[in-house]
């Protein structure tokens, strides 16, 4: 019950982890902030990426920071770390898969989707 | 020992009783008043998982439109990411939180915020494509509210979820723990309180038992005592009254007569 109750206060940023399209629409509608430690809330993955730094900028944005209330990331980008992504059930920050460019949002893919099909069902 | 299955350990006393049946009705209680919270809460978090439902499609198509208008934006700009990046400073998108109570659960939910100050990337664009790159930028807001919206409705989902578990925890270990082992210790105290009953009367019937065969005896040696006392040609009282009889001795106004008293 811990995590519930855990106090939505101070977190009012978003983040994102996603590919240079979406990462540039976000930051476009203003969502981009860069802290005093030079500490940005986004993060591009290309397909260079490795996938141990989408989980590093992943717990990042998930536990160490403080400040961030919406996690954003692209579904094919959490689909590499579907494990790490299936696990976090805490509710706060709020993790939201989003589709990309070249991916179309799948329904049956995301995590929260998932429960909500398992819970309708019946 | 009736009341098979759990029961508290104490001792079966009639205030224990007392006390067990406060405790199985407040159990009672607290069972009607917890399954009334789920009830609220279930109907609560069928809403929102409907809701959740709708958001998340109509989310695929908002950002849909929002990356064609990024693309229009690539088209007529060129690629703008690198310079959008680096010009980033601070938030002018940023979300407040604000609380709803839902039968004692407090569901956060977000707002979206744009301060005043949303001119950023102004010079984005300045020599072509900045009409487009305006356009993207409302597209995209539109579509974070979306998310912002979506995303509160999603915490709402994950918290609620977890809420009800507990309170279904809760319901399930009342009616099936709690109120059989509260149910079986008022059963046992009655049964020990009964025995207890029997086990006392039982007792008194006992020392009935004894007095009367203990008078019996009595009552034989006297009629032994009083026949020989007969035999003898003794007066003998037959009747049992108080401080005569045979127990009671002669008959003190027949006997000698006392010397006189001198003072």
């Amino acid at each position: 019950m811990s995590a519930p109750t855990s106090n939505p206060k101070g977190r009012n940023l978003l983040a994102v982890i996603g590919d240079e399209d979406s990462v540039t629409g976000l930051l476009l509608a203003g969502i981009g902030n860069v802290d005093e430690h030079q500490k940005k809330n986004f993060v591009i993955v290309d397909g260079k990426t490795q996938t141990n730094v989408i989980e590093a900028a992943f717990q990042e944005f998930t536990e160490d920071r403080k400040d961030i209330a919406i996690l954003l990331i692209n579904q094919h980008i959490a689909e590499r770390i579907r494990p790490t992504v299936d696990r976090y059930q805490a509710a706060f920050p709020a993790l939201l898969e989003i589709p990309s460019k070249e991916h179309p949002y799948d329904p049956l893919k995301d995590s929260v989707l998932k429960r909500v099909q398992k819970l309708r069902g019946d | 020992m009736s009341g098979t299955g759990p029961r508290e350990a104490i001792f079966p006393t009639r205030m224990n009783l007392t006390l067990t049946k406060g405790r199985l009705k407040g159990a009672q209680t607290g069972h009607s008043l917890l399954a009334k919270k789920r009830d609220a809460l279930t109907t609560r978090f069928r809403t929102i998982l409907r809701k959740v439902d709708e958001a998340k499609r109509a989310m695929g198509r908002v950002l849909q439109l929002a990356s064609f208008s990024l693309a229009e934006v690539t088209y007529t700009a060129g690629d703008i990411g690198y310079q959008v990046q680096e010009s980033v400073r601070k938030a002018s998108y940023t979300v407040a939180a604000k609380q709803e109570n839902v039968s004692g659960v407090v569901l956060p939910a977000f707002e979206g915020v744009r301060s005043g100050a949303a001119s950023d990337f102004n010079l984005t664009g300045l020599s072509r494509g900045g009409q487009q790159i305006q356009r993207s930028r409302d597209t995209y807001v539109k579509a974070v509210g979306t998310l912002v919206e979506l995303a509160s409705l999603q915490t709402a989902f994950t918290i609620l979820d977890e809420v009800i578990r507990a309170t279904n925890r809760r319901v399930n270990a009342i009616e099936h723990v709690v109120i059989p082992r509260l149910e079986n210790t008022i059963k046992y105290i009655n049964s020990e309180l009964d025995e207890m009953d029997r086990e006392e009367f039982f007792r008194l019937k006992k020392v009935q038992g004894k007095k009367k065969r203990d008078a019996a005896a009595a009552d034989t040696d006297r009629s032994v005592a009083n026949a020989e006392a007969e035999a003898q040609g003794e007066e003998v009282h037959k009747d049992d009254g108080v401080g005569g009889g045979a127990a009671g001795g002669g008959d003190m106004l027949d006997q000698h007569k006392d010397d006189d008293v001198i003072f």
